[in-house]
């Protein structure tokens, strides 16, 4: 194991939770104006049960490679979009689903910063959202996600990121722009 | 004053027209691409005052577009707000190696872009 990985190796799950709700608080703040309350944090390996709604991902590689993705109702994700960009939006569409892509966009980024100053650099890639019913996503590698559970007013929605060190450190596992590998089963 | 903003989010590009115009930018027309392709094409067809642009893009990324900015004489001393989620020091010393005339990081306020307009002007 390499030097970087190492130092990497002392990210901890409560590390990463603390990253996650630092960079979500701010977010939400910063472009909504709005304060939300973190649930209890819990880590998962199994597959999430089939859900409906929307999922955003953004993949990680570097010297660690991984996915964050943030997921919520159709409601909270309309709710988000209104707050974001002074607007109703009664149901899903383009504007609503890129404003949460780019949420997502920097609350991992922001995790990303956090995680480059102990394993250096890394790459972000472009967002990927889906909307849909009945849908479930799990990592094809295994890994397991921290997840950090999040409340407005009464709905929820989770940001989780599974990260691991890169067994090929020399080169990024993912081109930017292609999340992680996933599963997806609809 | 002609605007450039490039980002590949419309919800980014849309926030920052409205930060334009709350931070009272004598704003003319706001052009809008969705990355450095799209950026260059549109400089090459009309003149602007001010790029704002993201760094994480698809097809050519921000500091790609800003350094094909700063290789063409005309474009120089054209000034350019890098607005990102690349928040480490050395990507933002990169930026302002390249050309950058300021940094904001992803989130920001409309105060902290008013500040660095302010500072471009």
């Amino acid at each position: 194991m390499s030097t970087e990985q190492n130092l990497a190796s002392a990210i901890t799950s409560a590390e990463l939770s603390d990253a996650i709700k630092a960079a979500t608080h701010d977010v939400f703040l910063t472009m909504l104006g709005v304060e939300l309350t973190p649930g209890d944090v819990y880590t998962e390996k199994t597959e999430a049960a089939p859900a409906s709604g929307v999922v955003s991902l953004i993949g990680l590689a570097g010297p660690w490679v991984g996915t964050g993705s943030l997921s919520c109702t159709a409601s909270f994700a309309c709710r988000i979009a209104g707050q974001m960009l002074m607007t109703e939006y009664p149901a899903i569409c383009e504007d609503v689903l890129d404003a949460v892509a780019e949420i997502t966009n920097m609350i991992v980024g922001n995790v990303k910063t956090t995680l480059e100053n102990r394993v250096g650099n890394m790459l972000l890639s472009t967002p990927t959202v889906i909307y849909g019913r009945n849908f479930q996503t799990r990592s094809a590698r295994n890994q397991e996600w921290t997840v950090v559970p999040f409340e407005w007013d009464g709905e929820r929605m989770c940001v989780q990121v599974c990260i691991a060190p890169n067994p090929d450190a020399a080169s990024n596992a993912v081109r930017p722009g292609f999340p992680v590998p996933h599963m997806l089963n609809v | 004053m002609d605007v450039l903003i490039v980002d590949d989010s419309a919800a980014i590009r849309k926030i920052l027209q409205r930060v334009l115009i709350q931070a009272q930018v004598p704003v003319g027309t706001v052009y809008e691409a969705s990355d450095g392709v799209e950026g260059l094409a549109t400089l090459r067809k009309q003149t602007v005052g001010l790029i704002l642009s993201d760094i994480n893009m698809p097809n050519m990324d921000g500091l790609e577009f800003l350094t094909k900015v700063r290789a063409e004489p005309a474009w120089r001393d054209l000034p350019i707000l890098m607005v990102s989620t690349e928040g480490t020091q050395a990507k933002v010393l990169e930026a302002v190696e390249r050309g950058a005339s300021g940094y904001v990081r992803k989130p920001f306020t409309a105060d902290q872009i008013k500040e660095k307009l302010a500072g471009l002007f």
